[in-house]
């Protein structure tokens, strides 16, 4: 009982939050393993196909938006084949959908374990960013892939911008799914608009048509949503040919920061009756 | 020594509104724009104290139980302990880290296997995975489940599934464990497998335990202290026997009067009174085990209702229902009522139940259509056995069936 001398933890009223407290975050660190190894685990259990779906999604729907959009539509593509202009777009689009999602539904997903144990309720939405780094990596090889069979040589700069793009594409995420998966706990109605959302916003994203067709100022203002930096820029680095636009990786990169931070905030200040009202 | 646990001047409330299941966005907005000043009164009458000014302390090395009626605040009071929900008045401080076992298996996914489920739910209540590995084949030992530890647990037996959660949580290692009403699961062998093993989590291992749980032989068993919990507050603190009987004197029968109960408003019929009588006309909520006892129901009616049930329930006090009776059943005649007061008095044969704690339940209704009134837990009272019946603690169940055992041969 010595070790316990020492050990003094006071149970009072909540009334301020430590904005973030790390200290804990990381005494807890492998419960943030253990849930993202589970959903990873558990994502294709019971599937004939298993792993093989993180390929065949983003193959199918590239061959499909090659066929309509590029094919009969002619979406112009800044050079590039439009398989893989479009095949660059879907990877970090789906990682984005799908962390913003799972985020979003984590706390009502887990409701058995937050009513019965106490852990800091942060874990679950961030642990979904692990679950999608596997399909992530999966299809961007692919990308790379495919990028080389039509003879694109990524850049150099590939090995600072792609993972940028991932924790860009990341802090929006879940910024926005801190945010919406505080709401969920209260109102179940976010389960039901969030596929919606995520439907109308693929439309305000360049992942199917390039950011340059909205004109250069307009370029700026779509760049609030964070994907679309990370999107564009992985283009260029992916593929090795084109310019880096610096200004939209700016304001994309400067808008998921404070995406986050706000999710952060709200998620904090409601946490404390999570386990009450879920 | 300090002690390891203290609780001073603990309060928490709720709204009741947050017990809802749950809210659709639009309900809210639509009910505040209908209504603003309403819907502010309201949540502010929807106020409940579900723990009041508690107060206690507990030692290093202490097995405590805790006590009291459903609704009494026990759940609650072990859920700010273990954090999961703040306070909203007063202080607790805990001199030891603290794990909680309030449901086994908390966690536990359907579709991981058996060994991997272990992992993940020790990983929740607190362990390191080195320390799971390193205890992993005594858990394993302990659940009994070797040949199944790479099935899906959506395959296991509830037996199975209650043994290896159970397992997980027994080598829990913190300074405090708190313990809710596990051992109503499982079948009785397993029961005591549990039971000696908190025991032995306390008096060998030295580590403390709050206990909840309804079934006071266990409580009686495992606890030295025990601590009575009635209507949010202490009622009682001190050791186990003289609080055991001061709950079932005092706590369970009410004070051997008849129970009145509040108005229902909007509604055309309700209950207004209820007791329970003896053979004798007596009224009391403690019965002897072979004599016949009479539930007295008074009803109020205020509009001409047809088609009605008024259903009694006995539950034990793990809200398993042991019985329940349909008044229109054997009499189509209770089943229409013009206004007024109505008196039912519901003769139930002694000899049934065992000797133990149970709770009432009353409810008038439209069958399948609607509630119109319903009172869970209205009054609890005690069947006794015979002083020196020495077949009680071989004799298993709650209810005890007439039956006469022939020679064949």
């Amino acid at each position: 009982m010595n070790q316990t001398d020492n050990y003094e933890l006071k149970v009072r009223p909540i009334k301020t939050n430590v904005f973030l407290n790390i200290k804990e975050l990381w005494r807890y660190r492998e419960l943030f393993y253990i849930f993202a190894w589970r959903d990873i685990k558990v994502r294709y259990k019971q599937t004939i196909l298993g792993i093989a779906w993180a390929v065949l999604q983003p193959v199918t729907s590239t061959f499909i938006f090659t066929v309509f959009f590029g094919k009969f539509i002619k979406i112009p593509s800044e050079g590039l084949p439009y398989s893989l202009f479009v095949l660059i777009g879907l990877v970090y689009w789906s990682f984005f959908s799908g962390t913003l999602t799972h985020a979003s539904n984590s706390l009502i997903e887990n409701e058995g374990i937050i009513k019965k144990v106490y852990f800091p309720r942060l874990i679950l939405p961030l642990s979904t960013i692990a679950t999608g780094l596997i399909d992530f990596g999966i299809s961007f090889i692919l990308s790379l892939l495919v990028g080389l069979y039509f003879g694109y040589f990524p850049s150099p700069l590939a090995i600072i911008i792609i993972p940028l793009g991932l924790v860009i594409a990341s802090l929006g995420a879940v910024g926005a799914g801190l945010f919406l998966t505080s709401i969920n706990v209260k109102y179940r109605d976010v389960r039901y608009a969030l596929p919606f959302f995520i439907q109308i916003l693929i439309f305000v994203t360049p992942v199917i048509y390039p950011l340059s067709i909205v004109g250069s100022v307009n370029r700026l203002v779509i760049a609030i949503n964070p994907i679309v930096g990370v999107i564009e820029s992985a283009r260029k680095v992916i593929s090795g040919s084109g310019v880096i636009d610096y200004q939209v990786l700016a304001v994309s990169a400067i808008s998921s920061i404070l995406l986050f931070v706000a999710g952060l905030y709200y998620f904090r200040t409601t946490e404390k009756f999570f386990a009450d009202i879920i | 020594m300090k002690p390891i646990v203290e609780v001073n001047h603990l309060y928490k409330k709720y709204q009741i509104g947050e017990k809802q299941p749950y809210y659709s966005l639009r309900d809210s907005i639509v009910n505040f724009v209908r209504s603003p000043i309403r819907s502010i009164n309201k949540l502010r009458k929807n106020e409940f104290w579900a723990l009041k000014d508690i107060s206690f302390k507990v030692m290093p090395g202490e097995v405590m139980g805790i006590i009291g009626r459903n609704g009494a605040g026990k759940s609650t009071l072990l859920k700010i302990l273990s954090q999961i929900t703040p306070p909203t008045k007063g202080e607790i401080t805990l001199r030891g880290r603290v794990a909680s076992l309030l449901e086994v298996g908390t966690g536990f996914h359907p579709e991981l296997t058996g060994r991997e489920n272990i992992f993940l739910n020790g990983a929740i209540l607190g362990m390191k995975r080195a320390e799971i590995k390193r205890k992993f084949n005594q858990i394993i030992e302990f659940a009994e489940i070797q040949k199944f530890l790479d099935t899906p647990i959506k395959h296991y037996s509830s037996g199975m599934y209650t043994r290896l959660a159970f397992a997980v949580a027994a080598h829990l290692e913190p300074e405090i464990l708190l313990i809710d009403e596990v051992l109503a699961v499982g079948d009785i062998q397993f029961q005591k497998k549990c039971l000696g093993k908190i025991q032995n989590i306390s008096r060998e291992e030295g580590r403390t335990v709050l206990f909840v749980s309804h079934n006071l032989q266990s409580i009686e068993q495992l606890c030295a202290k025990c601590i009575l919990l009635e209507k949010g507050q202490v009622k009682m603190n001190g050791e186990t026997k003289s609080v055991i009987a001061k709950y079932l004197n005092e706590v369970i029968p009410g004070t051997n009067k008849v129970i009145k109960l509040d108005k229902k408003a909007d509604s055309v019929m309700s209950f207004s009174k209820i007791f329970i009588t003896n053979s004798k006309g007596k009224i009391t909520y403690n019965i002897l085990e072979h004599e016949d006892f009479y539930v007295n129901l008074e009803l109020n009616v205020l509009e001409e209702t047809k088609d009605i049930d008024v259903n009694i329930a006995i539950s034990n006090s793990q809200n398993v229902i042991a019985c329940s009776n349909l008044s229109g059943i054997r009499n189509s005649q209770l089943r229409s009522f013009r206004p007024g007061k109505y008196i039912f008095k519901v003769k139930f044969s002694g000899g049934y139940l065992m000797p133990y704690n149970y709770f009432i339940h009353i409810y008038i209704q439209h069958p399948g259509v609607q509630s119109i009134d319903a009172r869970e837990n209205v009054l609890g009272f005690t069947v006794s056995g015979q002083k020196q019946d020495t077949y009680l603690s071989y004799r298993a169940g709650y209810v005890s069936l007439p039956s006469k055992w022939l020679l064949e041969k």
